[in-house]
């Protein structure tokens, strides 16, 4: 699999994508293969606020429960509605099935994190 | 893979969901050689099996098989089991990969000065391939001379499979059609080979994973999640497997007397009415009280809902009755719906209207 290099990554296998001050947060193609058949995504509402390295809803597939991790800490602006309607989506394009999207409250995290070809050695 | 009894197992190979499909709509090739085989034989042995298990033996002729189970002096399970009439003297059980030595030691101590009859632990002669689906027989029979068509539920035969000797029996643990085919361990390699060959695209290898989804849209018990030692025959909702008219057996008197009483809790179907998956383990709560556990659940691939079974109270578990379920904290609405879930051949799947 590639990891698109516009993305930033975390050992906990979450994707990031900045753009200005937001940014949209998924899991990889890594974690959605170890994971399996994905059947139900638990997550926070728009407001809530999250912080990088902590729990911030639950990814379930027919196999096993795996908490979400948050790469940046921030404020949840936005939760894809299609991802909590139809989660399969996240089997079939992980790096586009963004989960929630955070206003960055600490920028300087994104810059810390893995990028594709840190995180491609990772996982290889 | 994971480790499971002492074997390493995979869960899945292509993915659970792809897994299960091919099982409900071609077929799927499972190697279960984990499962424990015990013999039974000599001369008192139908007498020791009617004494052991629960079901009524003497019904089965030499290649007919059923679902029997061994008992606690309690009406628990030991295990539950399927029993085959290999002679008239020698019986073959099917067990639990876990319960091996549970088993035989249980079986051991009881038949201590019985008369004409030996225990043994056979399950490093047999592995054992179970293809499942409604293509099975189509697969199967090009590679033995064995006439499948004459082979019925729950009888077996011998034969040859893929040159390789053995014995095949129309069981399984998925709620479909299918075909158990014993052979040597040392030769299971080239049966498997062959199988996958004649079966082509018809057929899927299928992991622990599978297995388990479709055996619990089938409403097939588990041990050690929906049966075990403390929980009891009637309790399980398998009171069918459990013969009343024939000689006394362990665990009758137990089940006799709870017969009369009555069960307080049973093991009940149920769906959520509300995303999510209620593993085994979550705390049931009906009207507000904590009440039982979720002992098996799933999201069903074929079924695209939410289902499990639960022990509840007794009273709780008519159809369309509600309870609730915590899932990691958060309370979750289900309702009771009959078992199985899932039907074969009867066209639409057996399940309550889905509620939003």
């Amino acid at each position: 699999m590639n990891y698109p290099s516009t993305l930033k990554y975390t050992k906990d296998h979450e994707w990031l994508d900045v753009a200005g001050d937001t940014g949209r947060i998924g899991i990889t193609d890594y974690a959605q293969k170890q994971l399996g058949d994905v059947v139900y995504v638990e997550l926070p509402a728009v407001g809530t606020k999250i912080t990088q390295g902590q729990s911030f809803g639950t990814i379930e597939s027919v196999k096993a429960v795996s908490e979400l991790f948050a790469p940046v800490s921030g404020e949840v602006v936005d939760v894809n509605a299609t991802v909590k309607s139809k989660p399969e989506v996240v089997n079939g394009d992980p790096h586009a099935s963004w989960l929630i999207a955070v206003r960055l409250t600490k920028p300087d995290e994104a810059r810390a994190l893995l990028d594709a070809s840190q995180y491609g050695d990772l996982v290889k | 893979m994971v480790a499971f009894c002492g074997w390493d197992m995979p869960v899945e190979y292509a993915g659970i969901t792809r897994e299960h499909v091919a099982v409900r709509q071609s077929a799927g090739l499972f190697d279960v050689s984990h499962m424990g085989e015990l013999e039974v034989a000599g001369k008192d042995a139908l007498a020791a099996v009617q004494m052991l298990c629960s079901n009524d033996a003497a019904r089965l002729q030499p290649g007919q098989a059923q679902y029997t189970a061994l008992l606690t002096e309690q009406g628990t399970f030991v295990d539950d089991l399927v029993l085959y009439r290999l002679r008239s003297d020698h019986f073959l059980l099917v067990v639990n990969a876990a319960n091996v030595v549970q088993d035989y030691n249980a079986i051991a101590e009881r038949l201590t000065g019985y008369g004409d009859v030996v225990v043994m632990d056979a399950s490093s002669r047999y592995a054992l391939l179970s293809v499942q689906g409604p293509a099975a027989g189509r697969i199967v029979q090009p590679l033995t001379g064995v006439d499948l068509s004459a082979v019925e539920h729950y009888t077996f035969a011998h034969g040859e499979f893929a040159n390789v000797r053995g014995t095949i029996s129309r069981t399984g643990y998925t709620g479909e059609d299918g075909f158990e085919i014993f052979v040597p361990p040392q030769q299971a390699d080239r049966v498997w080979q062959a199988l996958m060959q004649s079966g082509g695209d018809d057929l899927e290898p299928c992991g622990l994973g599978a297995r388990d989804t479709l055996r619990l849209e089938a409403g097939l018990r588990l041990y050690g999640s929906d049966i075990d030692l403390t929980t009891t025959a009637l309790e399980a909702g398998l009171g069918w497997i459990v013969d009343w008219n024939k000689p006394d057996f362990v665990g009758a008197a137990a089940l006799r007397a709870q017969k009369a009483t009555g069960v307080s809790r049973k093991l009940a179907g149920f769906e959520l009415l509300e995303p999510g998956i209620a593993r085994q383990g979550c705390d049931v709560y009906v009207k507000g009280s904590t009440a039982g556990k979720v002992t098996s659940g799933t999201q069903t691939p074929t079924l695209k809902k939410s289902i499990g079974m639960a022990y509840l109270p007794a009273s709780s578990t008519s159809e369309g009755s509600e309870f609730e379920v915590d899932i990691r904290g958060r309370r979750v609405r289900a309702r009771v719906v009959p078992m199985p879930f899932y039907k074969r051949g009867n066209g639409e799947p057996r399940v309550a209207s889905p509620e939003k």
